[in-house]
């Protein structure tokens, strides 16, 4: 399955401080549920902490998140 | 709820009964459906609508006797609708919109129809219709019978040639000129015979008769003495009556007999209805204000005008009681007997979108409509026990009580909850239950409760006990969860020896009454009524305020009566709302409406507020406090009771969910120490975690449930284990932290005395790095 785009702006303001080094795009796997879903996020490349965007949270996120529930 | 019980429960909502018109009208024309056409001036429609009942519209207008006027609901308020004469109307105005006849495939049998009058006539419409073969015998030179004996001026020829023109395209076998004398003979030639001759019947003496001469007929299926021969109309109740519609009923009637009869099935099985009955709808007529029949300007003609404004008086008759009541039902724009099949058929579903689950949960349970329908269906109860079946399913969402079950959790955590004997006793008489949520709005009133219960029941020992009675749990279906809640106040008021449970708020209150009925409960307002307002109470200060009854109050006659006496000695000049005592709305709290459907909460206490434009006055926290978020001003009973001259208590803000965590524990902690001397232990290092917060910010918080703890939590996390981003641009940190189920995001920056916070938000998906990583592990 290819990674669902769209889901994390362009640039990002924020590198991730505990390595200090800047976030990459990368597909991660988010869930809920027990289903996963391939999408990309900002994510620092040594340990892994990652970025969602507000939009996204309140956004599509929640909008899956109720359709899961009501499955 | 199984099928039986779903039969049961759309039984009980009337709402799609026929009105009384199309009840009482022989043909149940659907009278309503017709005048909302004529109403709007689309007079096709309405004739389209007429004609599916009535196969002769020019005639029968004309000639009908309009049995359906007799009980429709205008006839007090300004009189019946002129039905009949809308009727003719639509056949003059309206176009006929000519669909093709189509008879199904032929079927076996073939029927003799004695009599071409109008009985016969629709007999025959029927039957063709069903696919059997027709032959109608007439003695007279044309179709019509007695039609034709009637006053032209009043009956023009052309009208009844224009009606009967349908028969020519059915294929009836029709003989006139054609005297039957021999039924029987009739009869085996034929494998059934419908006799409609009107009323003279001298002959057809093989057919047994009643005491009067009538040829004897079953009232529901129209069968003679002999099997295969049916007989209705006019030769069933002679010339004093003459009823056309009647006629052509009976007509229709013996024709599904005659069906069934070539069918080889039961004549008189699921026949109810099929004539003039009783209507079972229910239309409230309390406000129809009185409009005078519109006459008809030429003659008896109406014309367009006019028809359309004597349609308009129609009532359109429904119930719609609880949907007018309650916003919930209004939201969804149908009423019970379609939303219990739609909670059926949510819970039904195996594989597949649950549509209802949001509909199920957005009720406020809060009874007021089964207060007020006729045949007291109680969406609340039908909608809570879906509740119960979607938990045990385990197919309820699992962020819908989510927010409320860890806020009821909180309250019986150690934050909050304790039980304690007054000092220096081993046993209680009486025990304070003040509840979560007036602890959480009003500490202060609750240190006040205590205080006037020892004073006031000095012979007595009363103790304290805090917590959450389990309504939350109960609201949320989570049945165990309830059940675990109740044990443990068993348990407690077990070992305080058993005291009466002294009950502020109403929820509280029915918990404690309907769950746990071996124990003894007293509203603290029956109290304060019973042993007079504290001599502390400031004088009373006149005002006018309207009463808003909790709607867990609703049944408690003696509760109410007790807070408005109360209310009458502390000065108030009582205003009852259009909704008080059982008829009581909820403030949207009630059910977990507010948090499973903020929409429909908003429309149900905009509405509740809007009733008055005086200060409320409640006795339940959590309504004074919803009330307040839509900027109504609004006492408790104990704002009035307890309040400082020169307090304006109805301009309280409700203090916010953070906040009221906060009141709680900190309520624990003040009495622990004050009257029992005793310390608070074992808070968690987040809590000392000291957050600024601007005002606008703390408002979006509030809206998305992100608590003051849950930062605290986050925050304590990126701090110790460095697990943060970072904007190089800001300096702003951004972490986030899944403590249990839901993972927060904070946008924070440490200052000197605390973390400025620019933001909150949060998710229930997983992503990874929202807890500590499992290898390596932070420390
Ligand atoms: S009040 Fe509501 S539930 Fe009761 S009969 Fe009327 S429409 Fe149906
Ligand atoms: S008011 Fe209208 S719907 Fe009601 S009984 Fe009369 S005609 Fe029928
Ligand atoms: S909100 Fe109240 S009145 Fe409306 S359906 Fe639910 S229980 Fe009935
Ligand atoms: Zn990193």
């Amino acid at each position: 399955m290819t990674a669902h785009t769209g889901f994390s702006p362009k640039e990002t303001p924020w590198v991730c401080g505990q390595c200090d080094i800047p976030l990459v795009l990368t597909p991660v796997d988010v869930g809920y549920m027990g289903n996963a879903f391939p999408v990309e996020l900002w994510k620092c490349p040594n340990c892994g902490l990652v970025f969602v965007p507000e939009e996204l949270a309140l956004g599509k996120m929640l909008e899956v998140e109720k359709q899961l529930e009501d499955k | 709820m199984d099928q039986k019980e779903l039969r049961e429960l759309e039984a009980q909502c009337l709402q799609e009964c026929a009105p009384t018109c199309t009840a009482t009208c022989p043909v149940h024309v659907d009278v309503k459906t017709m005048l909302a056409e004529t109403a709007r001036g689309d007079f096709s429609a309405a004739l389209k609508t007429y004609r599916k009942a009535v196969p002769f519209p020019g005639i029968i207008s004309r000639l009908c006797d309009q049995p359906c006027q007799g009980g429709c609901l205008r006839m007090d308020s300004g009189g019946a609708i002129a039905i009949r004469d809308l009727e003719r109307a639509c056949v003059r105005l309206g176009e006929i919109t000519h669909e093709k006849v189509r008879p199904l495939p032929k079927r076996k049998g073939h029927v003799a129809i004695i009599g071409g009058g109008v009985s016969g006539l629709s007999a025959a419409y029927e039957l063709t219709r069903k696919g059997y073969a027709v032959t109608i015998f007439e003695t007279g030179g044309a179709l019509g019978g007695s039609l034709w004996q009637i006053d032209r001026d009043f009956l023009p020829a052309e009208v009844i040639t224009e009606d009967l023109k349908i028969m020519d395209t059915l294929g009836i076998d029709v003989r006139l000129n054609t005297p039957i004398s021999d039924v029987l003979e009739l009869r085996r030639e034929h494998e059934a015979v419908y006799l409609a001759v009107g009323a003279q019947t001298e002959e057809y003496f093989d057919l047994q008769r009643d005491e009067y001469g009538f040829i004897k007929t079953d009232p529901v299926t129209f069968e003679t003495s002999v099997a295969g021969i049916f007989a209705g109309g006019g030769l069933r109740w002679g010339k004093e009556m003459h009823s056309s519609i009647t006629s052509i009923s009976e007509g229709r009637r013996a024709a599904i007999s005659i069906d069934r009869h070539l069918q080889h099935v039961s004549l008189t099985a699921a026949r109810g209805n099929e004539g003039p009955y009783q209507s079972c709808l229910f239309t409230n007529t309390d406000k129809i204000e009185p409009q005078p029949i519109t006459p008809e300007s030429d003659g008896w003609l109406y014309s367009r005008a006019d028809a359309v404004q004597e349609a308009q008086r129609c009532l359109q008759c429904e119930c719609m009681e609880c949907v007018k009541a309650c916003e919930y039902l209004k939201h969804y724009e149908r009423y019970p007997r379609r939303y219990v099949r739609e909670i059926y058929n949510n819970l039904a579903i195996v594989k597949g979108t649950r549509y209802a689950n949001t509909f199920i949960n957005s009720c406020s349970l809060c009874g007021l409509c089964g207060e007020i329908c006729p045949e007291d269906l109680d969406m609340g109860a039908v909608n809570l026990a879906a509740r119960q079946a979607m938990v045990k399913q385990k197919r309820m969402p699992a962020s819908a009580f989510d927010f409320a079950l860890r806020d009821m959790a909180f309250s019986n955590s150690d934050h909050f909850s304790f039980a304690r004997n007054r000092p220096g006793t081993t046993s209680s008489d009486f025990v304070l239950f003040p509840g979560c949520q007036l602890c959480a709005s009003s500490p202060q009133h609750v240190e006040s409760a205590y205080d006037y219960l020892n004073t006031k029941l000095i012979d007595a020992n009363v103790g304290l006990m805090f917590g959450c009675c389990g309504a939350p749990a109960k609201w949320a279906g989570e049945i165990e969860l309830f059940n675990q809640t109740l044990a443990r106040w068993r348990a407690n008021l077990q070992t305080m020896g058993n005291p009466t449970v002294v009950l502020p708020c109403s929820s509280c209150y029915q918990t404690f009454k309907t769950a746990l009925p071996e124990v003894q409960i007293i509203s603290l307002w029956e109290l304060y009524d019973r042993y007079g307002l504290p001599e502390t109470t400031a004088p009373a200060v006149k005002r006018t305020i309207a009463i808003h009854d909790p709607c867990s109050a609703r049944r408690e006659r003696s509760v109410q009566d007790s807070v408005r006496h109360l209310a009458e000695q502390l000065g108030c000049t009582i205003e009852e709302l259009p909704h008080s005592r059982e008829k009581t709305v909820c403030c949207s709290y009630g059910g977990h409406m507010w948090l499973a459907n903020p929409e429909v909460a908003g429309k149900t206490v905009r509405r509740r507020v809007d009733e008055s434009p005086a200060d409320y006055l409640t006795y339940c926290a959590m309504c004074r406090d919803f009330f307040a978020n839509q900027g109504k001003r609004s006492l408790h009973i104990l704002d009035l009771i307890y309040g400082e001259p020169g307090d304006d208590s109805a301009a309280r803000p409700n203090p916010g969910w953070s906040q009221r965590n906060e009141n709680r524990m900190r309520l624990k902690r003040k009495v622990l120490q004050t009257i029992w001397g005793e310390a608070m232990d074992g808070s968690q290092p987040y809590e000392a975690i000291r957050l600024i917060v601007a005002d606008e910010v703390r408002a979006r918080l509030e809206g998305r449930l992100i608590l003051t703890e849950d930062i605290q939590r986050v925050l304590e996390y990126a701090e110790r284990t460095k697990r943060r981003l970072r904007s190089p641009k800001t300096g702003h940190f951004l972490a986030y932290y899944k403590p249990t189920t839901v993972t927060y995001w904070v946008e924070y920056e440490p200052q000197a005395d605390g973390f400025y916070i620019f933001n909150a938000y949060s998710h229930r998906m997983d992503v990874p790095g929202s807890q500590p990583p499992t290898s390596g592990g932070a420390s």
